[in-house]
């Protein structure tokens, strides 16, 4: 698991060399950091609705921790997207935020969404009510990403944002590349973090219950 | 009636109940004891199919439409008679015949006169018979009950006492109480619990 | 047919009991026209009629969450919620009652709101008129199972609004669309699969949070 690790951060390590072969400027190298992170926040989201899922069909209180988990990750992860895309909107534009990128406004309204999650199990007591209300909240998160896109698509003729021409990156070769590499880096980052996260509270569980077992 | 191997609640941390085994055979009276905080209601709850058991199994032959419990909660609603909370339940478990039975158990329970008159009204006496008429609205061949002695006052403990000797035999019961002698005279069967 | 039957005893219960109680339907029709008066002072003289549809939604959404803040308190009283979850009905008939009382609520509070609004401030047509009417059903339909949750925690009255005001974003967006958009259907459209997909998750997702 260690090595994985490692070669999470060389792989990390590479795509700094590699975004300067692109040579198109701080804006250019945010976005290998920003849109793998968006993704993989997405995923982590995925996973926590996937296991929130098996928790409610299977009733195994193991998945409940897989999917806090998952969903912290995908937190954390939401919670960079906006600060990388915040610095990506004043390294392009020279704002710090702007309502006229979607992908933008949709991580705001998701890491407001999943902020609550928090709070939902912060306020609930330990045990399979705490378990069922936060797996069903997961997966209400996840319905609400593709029709809080449609909204907020929708919402661009009202809004009125400032018209910035988005430039999205032509996908040479060596680009596409440098963006595989820093994706896959970011998703096994995201991983090896997940990874640890359980453990840690697999064991902290175990060690309670064990604790307990002993009295 | 009711068949429970090794069962265990755990809410989080705190483990409730730990390896529990229980028979009841159709008919029986079981008495559940303990002091405050042994899990009795926990267990109460779990048979009635409120929580589930973190581990072992249960069976119960008895699915939800035959299956009264008094709770340590009334299960009324305030804002409405007795005659109107037990209408609603009565609707929902389907009672045949449902004037003549909600009559003849308020008329049982001495809540007649009171009937029209908001649960909010009613002294704690009351409102735990009117739990029990709940309980009993749907004539269930399993009845699980928490501490009904707790609330109520000495009119509504013979009243009680009376039921009870009429529902021995004909259905099975799991009662649950601090005071066991009142009842270790129906009792076909002890739990203890720690 | 009996679920609907069950459905139409919980939901005539709910009315019964806001009837004596008297608590929220009257508090909710006073805040929306208190909100809709601070409001005409909010805005300064020569915004466009736009601003003020969209702070219709925003007291409208605030409205509803008052509302539903009550919403299954009837229920943790004497624990009577325990009462709904043993007796035979299908645990989302619980809901769907719930939700139908809840909406009927909003809607009576919308009857005297909505009159008040294009006397102090804009004329809303049908379009406007029908999304309110499905955004209504919506935040109804998601906001009964948020209360059931938020209802069984600590600090329910401040829960509830973290976690229904997200999933009102869409909700808001297809509203004031369909109120100022020359091209209104697309939001009616939006709210519709809203109401779609929200509303079969909540019914569906009930039993879970009501039994442990």
């Amino acid at each position: 698991m260690l090595a994985a690790g490692l070669m999470g951060l060389a792989v990390l390590l590479a795509l700094v060399i590699a975004p300067e072969d692109a040579d198109q400027g701080i804006s250019q190298r945010i976005f290998y950091i920003h849109v793998p992170i968006a993704l993989t926040a997405y995923f982590c989201f995925g996973l926590g609705a996937w296991k929130a899922l098996l928790l409610l069909w299977r009733g195994d209180e193991r998945y409940d921790l897989e999917s806090y988990v998952a969903v912290h990750q995908g937190t954390i992860f939401g919670s960079l997207t906006l600060i990388t895309g915040s610095l990506w909107a004043k390294a392009s534009w020279g704002v710090w935020w702007t309502w006229s990128s979607n992908q933008l406004v949709l991580f705001l309204v998701l890491f407001l969404f999943y902020c609550a999650y928090f709070m939902l199990r912060f306020s609930l007591e330990e045990g399979p009510r705490r378990a069922r209300s936060s797996a069903v909240y997961a997966l209400f998160g996840v319905v609400l990403i593709p029709i809080s896109f449609l909204a907020i698509r929708l919402a661009e003729d009202f809004i009125h944002p400032t018209v910035f021409t988005r430039d999205g990156p032509q996908m040479t070769a060596t680009i596409f590349t440098a963006f595989c590499v820093s994706w896959a880096a970011v998703t096994l980052l995201a991983y090896v973090l997940y990874r640890v996260e359980l453990a840690g509270k697999r064991l902290d569980t175990d060690l309670r219950e064990l604790r307990e077992a002993l009295q | 009636m009711i068949r429970a191997r090794g069962i265990e609640k755990r809410y989080g941390r705190k483990r409730v109940l730990n390896g529990i085994d229980l028979d009841v055979a159709s008919g029986g009276f079981m008495l559940v004891t303990g002091s405050n905080g042994s899990g009795k209601t926990t267990l109460l709850r779990v048979v009635a199919g409120l929580a589930a058991p973190t581990r072992g199994t249960l069976e119960v032959d008895v699915d939800r439409a035959r299956l009264g419990f008094l709770s340590h909660e009334p299960l009324v609603y305030r804002e409405l008679s007795a005659l109107e909370n037990l209408e609603l339940f009565g609707r929902l478990y389907r009672v045949h015949e449902r004037r003549e039975r909600i009559g003849m158990l308020l008329g049982r329970f001495g809540l007649w006169e009171a009937r029209g008159e908001r649960v909010s009204t009613y002294s704690r006496g009351m409102v735990q018979r009117l739990a029990l008429c709940r309980a009993l609205l749907h004539d269930p061949d399993l009845l699980v009950l928490d501490e009904p002695y707790s609330a109520l006052d000495e009119q509504g403990a013979e009243l009680l006492d009376r039921e009870l000797d009429e529902l021995v035999g004909r259905h099975t019961l799991v009662v649950s109480t601090h005071d066991p002698r009142r009842l270790a005279r129906l009792a076909t069967g002890r739990l203890a619990l720690a | 047919m009996t679920y609907f039957a069950d459905v139409a005893t919980l939901t005539r219960k709910d009315l019964k009991v806001e009837l004596r109680a008297r608590d929220t339907l009257p508090a909710m029709l006073l805040f929306v026209l208190s909100t809709l008066v601070v409001f005409r002072f909010a805005l300064p003289e020569g915004t466009s009629d736009d601003a003020a549809y969209g702070l219709l939604w925003v007291a409208i959404v605030f409205t509803a969450l008052l509302g539903l803040a009550r919403a299954w308190v009837p229920e943790q009283e004497h624990g009577v919620l325990d009462g709904l979850v043993l007796a035979p009905c299908d645990r989302s008939a619980i809901w769907l009652g719930k939700t139908l009382a809840t909406l009927a609520f909003l809607v009576a509070a919308q009857v005297v709101a909505l009159p008040a609004f294009v006397l102090f401030f804009a004329p809303l047509d049908l379009t406007a008129l029908a999304g309110i009417a499905l955004a209504d059903v919506g935040i109804c339909a998601v906001g009964s199972l948020m209360a059931a949750m938020a209802a069984a925690g600590r600090a329910r009255e401040l829960l509830l609004p973290l976690l229904v005001l997200p999933l009102a974003v869409p909700l808001v967006v297809g509203g004031v669309g369909a109120a100022i958009s020359p091209d209104g259907e697309r939001y009616l459209l939006l709210l519709a699969l809203y109401d779609g997909v929200f509303a079969v998750l909540s019914w569906a997702s009930f039993e879970y949070v009501v039994t442990e």
